[in-house]
């Protein structure tokens, strides 16, 4: 035992000199360089990606960085890889390495000046490299959004069944409100039709007026979680699992029964109010309000009834409270993505909201790990990523994606980023240089 | 009254496929408190592994090769797709379930269920969309008493489910297998010191809830002789409501609250219009739930779990 406990930290593989090179060329720069590198990179794609794409065989810019050409036609898999790594790693890392001391201190100033300016700088410029790398196809864009959406999703499942430790199986039920109640408001309001009338405000109202649909379809979602909530303070676990799955079928078989809805076809027609600025502003919101509520004094009395519902409460926590608020908040969070998606399909129907999505959110909660924001989304981002990017397989991307998932929960089974806290402040802050020694 | 016989008729056959179901999911939660996910589609796995088997076998009668009478190969199909469906069950066992026994529970849900969309999607890929046909095995007869019709199908689907019921509970209280299942639901640690191997007995436990649910998907496939590769779900997950109704862990509380569920269903369905089943017999359940929060013979927080 001790010669193995001794032969560990000298034994090197070779991704531990490669991290070390890594370290000590790209250790010390700041989110700051990096974004201005990507984003200096979806510029020079934006002129150059095209024609460079020709010249190299594609017949256009590879839309998802070449996965989607990897699995259609193979041979061009060097030069889809040859693309990637000249229109966007070299860029990035050149740009990210040149202006990295620089932009140390630009953040550091930005940091001195104020955390909110910082963070806005930060937001900002990612918002300026997803537009334009979305710019160059309308594929890309719809792969944005739905991203940011389940994002929401994900981070509202999470603070049920990461932060609070209830299996909840009521977030397709959740959405399904937000997003039939955003339909119906906005159909209401601004289109012309023959199911609710027409009150035809002006469209020029309606980007003003969406938010407030968001907010309204969020509550309504939220009313509908009392009826999971309130079964909640006397029971847990799988009996609340299957209160939760009850109100999920319970909505759908309601949404399918309701003429006025449009029954099982559905409805279709929302106005186009979904743009990437509003979603990703709504995401940015969301990551925002959820991170402080999960890292709140009130926040931490779910991870208390998660761990102890009894000693939670003999430590003077109001368990009552705690579970009606979180039910409450995680759905108005699952109604504004509802609301969202909606208008961003512009069509829902009942039947998509069943099991199969209740296996969706859940898989990206518990791939990207319980408990952490961060979690959420790398979960959200690289469940959506994997699904585009599987897509040419068709049906079986259904068994491939499953496969990974249980791979995942069998080598960590509270998922890949579990049980870590959110810093902006961290995430922000000028780097220093990590060296061997430091 | 004919009425109200015939309906009664109906939820027996309903509700017995529920009831073999839930019984699958309510052995595996008494023996490794964990529910198997997959079971839904373990289900419709059964019920096309029953129909390759009678398929086969009527291609072998009709060949010449060997000729059976129809009763014999519907015995022998229930029987050779049990047995084959429990080795699936336990494959997946010892895939999904098996590496994550001392992980988080929600953890083992989330396999179950990619387990279930993987065996879904591969009878997909496999055998394509089109819906499959179960054989005819015996020829559908009506007796009519008093205005109520019963078919011979219908008697034998709540006789066999019955019978493999009853079987199944001596399986529990009087064989050793059974005694070492009770054994770990009573409690996990103690028994590996007995010398019972758990990993033998948790597989056993996934195998004879796989073919309790093959030949429920035999049956239905006799009854309602459409198969899909999406069947496991619906019936799945509300073979999984009943098995909590019943009390997670109690064998007889699965088996009555299967057949509560298919009364539910099949008298709401009679009054009411057919679409709003799903709505009223949920609402039915979240009603039981919130005042009977632990199911009929559940209890609570417990670690004695009846089996």
């Amino acid at each position: 035992m001790a010669a193995v406990s001794e032969s560990l930290p000298e034994q090197k593989r070779w991704y531990h000199s490669l991290a070390e090179k890594w370290d000590d060329w790209f250790s010390d720069i700041p989110m700051l360089a990096w974004l201005v590198g990507g984003l200096l990179s979806v510029i020079l794609e934006y002129f150059v990606g095209s024609p460079f794409a020709r010249m190299l065989g594609m017949p256009k810019a590879p839309v998802l960085f070449g996965f989607d050409i990897a699995l259609k036609t193979p041979i061009l898999i060097p030069s889809a890889l040859l693309y990637d790594i000249i229109i966007y790693v070299l860029p990035i890392l050149i740009v990210a390495r040149a202006i990295g001391n620089v932009s140390n201190r630009i953040a550091q100033w930005l940091m001195d000046k104020s955390i909110v300016l910082a963070t806005l700088v930060h937001i900002v410029l990612l918002y300026a490299v997803l537009q334009v790398w979305g710019d160059l196809s309308d594929y890309r864009v719809l792969v944005l959004k739905l991203t940011l959406i389940a994002i929401i999703g994900t981070l509202s499942l999470n603070v049920i069944n990461g932060y609070m430790g209830e299996f909840s199986c009521s977030q397709p039920g959740f959405i399904a409100l937000g997003a039939y109640a955003a339909s119906v408001l906005s159909i209401i309001l601004f289109v012309n039709n023959d199911l609710f009338g027409s009150l035809n405000l002006p469209a020029s109202l309606a980007p003003f007026l969406f938010p407030f649909i968001l907010i309204l379809s969020g509550l309504i979602s939220a009313v509908g979680a009392l009826l999971v909530a309130v079964p909640s303070f006397r029971t847990r676990g799988d009996y609340l699992a299957i209160i939760s799955l009850a109100f999920t079928f319970i909505v759908k078989s309601l949404l399918e029964n309701l003429e006025v809805f449009g029954g099982p076809r559905g409805l279709s027609g929302q106005p186009d109010l979904s743009s990437l600025p509003v979603v990703f502003a709504w995401t940015m919101i969301s990551i925002w309000i959820i991170n402080n509520y999960v890292t709140s004094t009130f926040g931490k009395t779910m991870n208390a009834v998660r761990d102890g519902e009894m000693a939670a409460n003999a430590m003077s926590i109001d368990t009552r409270k705690t579970k009606m608020v979180t039910f409450l908040f995680a759905a108005f969070w699952a109604g504004v993505s509802g609301g969202l998606l909606a208008h961003v399909l512009r069509y829902v129907n009942p039947s998509s909201f069943g099991i199969q999505k209740l296996a969706e959110v859940l898989g990206m909660v518990y791939f990207g790990g319980l408990n952490s924001v961060v979690g959420s989304i790398v979960g959200a981002v690289g469940m959506n990523i994997l699904s585009e990017a599987l897509r040419p397989l068709e049906i079986y991307k259904w068994i491939i994606i499953p496969i990974m998932i249980i791979l995942i929960m069998i080598y960590r089974p509270t998922g890949l980023i579990a049980f870590r806290e959110f810093n902006v402040k961290n995430l922000i802050r000028p780097k220093q240089k990590k060296g061997p020694e430091a | 009254m004919a009425f109200f016989l015939q309906n009664v008729i109906n939820a027996l056959q309903w509700g017995s496929f529920y009831a073999l179901i839930a019984l699958g999911y309510s052995m595996v939660y008494g023996v490794l408190m964990l529910f198997n996910f997959a079971h839904g589609d373990i289900f419709m796995t059964g019920a096309y592994i029953g129909f390759f088997v009678a398929t086969g076998f009527l291609g072998l009668s009709a060949s010449g090769i060997l000729v059976l009478p129809n009763w014999l190969i519907l015995i022998l199909t229930i029987l050779i797709s049990m047995f084959l469906t429990s080795l699936v069950g336990m494959a997946v066992e010892r895939i999904a379930y098996r590496p994550l026994r001392n992980a988080p529970r929600a953890s083992a849900a989330i396999t179950g269920l990619m387990v279930g969309i993987i065996l879904e999607t591969g009878n997909l890929a496999i055998l394509g969309a089109r819906r499959q046909k179960f054989p005819d095995l015996i020829a559908s007869q009506t007796y009519q008493f008093n205005g109520v019709s019963i078919t011979n199908t219908k008697i034998m689907i709540v006789l066999v489910s019955i019978g493999l019921m009853l079987a199944l509970n001596f399986f529990v209280r009087r064989t050793k297998w059974g005694m070492a299942m009770r054994a770990m639901a009573y409690d996990f640690l103690i028994v590996p010191l007995m010398g019972v191997s758990i990993n033998f007995i948790a597989a056993m436990t996934f195998g004879l809830g796989s073919a309790l649910a093959s030949a429920a998907g035999i049956l239905f496939g006799i009854a309602y002789p459409v198969l899909d590769p999406y069947m496991g779900i619906i019936f799945g997950w509300k073979a999984f409501v009943a098995a909590i109704l019943g009390g997670r862990g109690s064998i007889l509380g699965a088996a009555l609250a299967g057949f509560l569920l298919g009364f539910i269903e099949i008298f709401v369905a009679t009054i009411f219009p057919s679409t709003l089943r799903d709505l009223i017999a949920y609402s039915i359940i979240l009603i039981i739930l919130t005042f009977r929060p632990h199911g009929f013979f559940g209890e609570p927080y417990s670690a004695q779990l009846r089996l």
